[in-house]
């Protein structure tokens, strides 16, 4: 148990595996055999055309969503049908949306203190110690007792992150953060994401923010019709782009900016 | 023979509006809880308990209070099971009333955006937690018109009790009515009683609306 090689085994294990997985809604197949493997503290950033299946991909990790085939394991914790396999894994995995989801009847240090305390057990005042914390480290510990719907937008998704730091999670999915906001509070909402991937949180980002991508990601992985097209460095990706489908969705991105 | 609308018929009255306001907070309360349970089973993932609901607030909807009032009293009666009135009426009024508030705030918990059930789901909030933290609490909100307003028909509807043998307020005043032979004062007398007890409630419940949708 306590030798070197099982133990560097252990810290070599990914925190993310896929393999071989495939989805289907109905007769439609959103997952064609992805196989993903993420280390801990890897940036990835995940990008694709519309329907490429990206959302789902990611929604499959913490099993928003059920697969069909294949396997999903998260730091060593198989992610099947199985309920109490799916509570330890959501513990451990953050996740922002892009409509931010906040609970509206809730304030800004309620919505940060729920989850710790109904899912960890956490004593109220401890949930709150943490809560604050990281509010401020979103910059917004001064709205605490707001409501979300007196907060900006770029404000919503940067405490919708506090509130997903709160659980202390293991891994943090990203899900096009800053598609529904206003475009002067994309840079607040995507300097709060450097900051994180700066202390080290292994994420997986859907996002079309290539500056994003280029400063951050160890990997951009490109997706089209259900499948992994390419896998790639960022400079390397941006720069040559291999698949043509690639080559044509950066065209496409890059027109628009 | 007594022909003026005297203290003690008012006296009468006050003891059908006793009646009439316990049983309508029985069928409230009893329905209401009942109605939670019919509210999340016909949410849940399940296909079958979903589908078990659907019928469930269908027969309740579909058939006259009445006609549940008759199968549950004489209905027992008939299988052997002697309910007193009182216990079939509760149970009649618990049973219609658990089907349309159910189906009240069914429609609340579906109006809700999907993205509340999946954050909870995500922060790993057990389903307890999502209904009583998250869900509940928003839906119950946003049908709090629609639940007030069933609240005042159940009021009203509560004088169906009367051809079990419940003496409530409106069968007291058919009572009185016909001992001193003057309908129009005496129901006159006995709609305002209704109106002061139904009253309230609409204008309590626009001024909560009022609040929560500044509050927004
Ligand atoms: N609940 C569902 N039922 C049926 N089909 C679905 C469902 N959710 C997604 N799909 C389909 O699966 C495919 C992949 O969807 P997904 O949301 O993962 O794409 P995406 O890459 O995230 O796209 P976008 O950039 O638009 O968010 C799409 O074709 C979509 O229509
Ligand atoms: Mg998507």
């Amino acid at each position: 148990m306590t030798n070197d090689s099982t133990s560097s085994v252990a810290t070599e294990q990914p925190l993310i595996l896929m393999e071989a997985v495939e989805k289907w809604y109905g007769d439609f197949q959103a997952l064609k055999s992805v196989n993903l493997s993420v280390r801990k503290g890897e940036k990835i950033v995940l990008c694709g055309p519309s329907g490429s299946g990206k959302s789902t991909l990611i929604r499959c990790i913490n099993h928003l969503e059920a697969y069909q085939k294949g396997r999903i394991v998260v730091d060593g914790v198989s992610v099947t049908d199985n309920h109490k396999a799916i509570d330890i894994v959501r513990q451990e995995v953050g996740m922002v949306f892009q409509s931010f989801n906040l609970f509206p009847h809730m304030t800004v240090l309620q919505n940060c203190m729920l989850a710790p305390i109904r899912v960890r057990g956490t004593s109220k005042s401890e949930a709150e110690a943490t809560a604050r914390r990281y509010l401020d480290r979103v910059h917004i510990g001064n709205q605490a007792d707001k409501y979300p719907a007196q907060l900006s937008g770029g404000q919503q998704q940067r405490v919708a992150i506090a509130r997903a730091l709160c659980m202390q999670p293991k891994v943090m999915l990203f899900d096009e953060p800053t598609s529904a906001l206003d475009p002067e509070m994309v840079k607040e909402v995507l300097d709060t994401m450097i900051g994180l991937a700066q202390d080290g949180m292994t994420m997986i980002c859907v996002t079309h923010e290539m500056g994003f991508a280029r400063q951050v990601a160890d990997r951009v992985i490109f997706m089209a019709d259900g499948q992994i097209l390419e896998e790639a460095h960022p400079e390397i990706f941006f720069k040559s782009p291999q698949h043509p489908r690639a080559k044509q969705f950066l065209g496409e991105i890059l027109a628009h900016h | 023979m007594n022909t003026v609308f005297s203290l003690k018929d008012f006296v009468f009255l006050l003891a059908g509006l006793k009646w009439t306001i316990l049983l309508s907070a029985i069928a409230f309360t009893g329905g209401g809880i009942v109605g939670l349970i019919v509210a999340v089973a016909r949410t849940a993932q399940s296909a079958w308990l979903r589908r078990v609901m659907i019928f469930y607030i269908g027969v309740f909807q579909g058939t006259p209070l009445l006609m549940q009032l008759f199968v549950v009293y004489y209905g027992l009666g008939l299988i052997g099971i002697q309910v007193p009135a009182w216990a079939a009426v509760t149970l009649a009024f618990t049973l219609n009333a658990s089907a349309f508030l159910g189906d009240i705030w069914r429609g609340a918990i579906q109006a809700l955006p999907r993205g509340q059930t999946e954050a909870a789901t995500a922060l790993g909030l057990p389903m307890v937690s999502r209904l009583r933290d998250v869900i509940l609490p928003q839906a119950l909100r946003i049908a709090q018109p629609a639940t007030v307003g069933y609240a005042v028909q159940l009021i009203k509807g509560t004088s169906l009790a009367a051809i079990v043998g419940f003496i409530e307020l409106a069968r007291a005043g058919q009572i009185v009515s016909n001992q001193i032979f003057a309908p129009i004062l005496v129901f006159g007398v006995v709609g305002a009683i209704y109106f002061v007890l139904c009253w309230p409630l609409s204008f309590y419940s626009a001024r909560l609306e009022a609040k929560f949708a500044a509050s927004r």
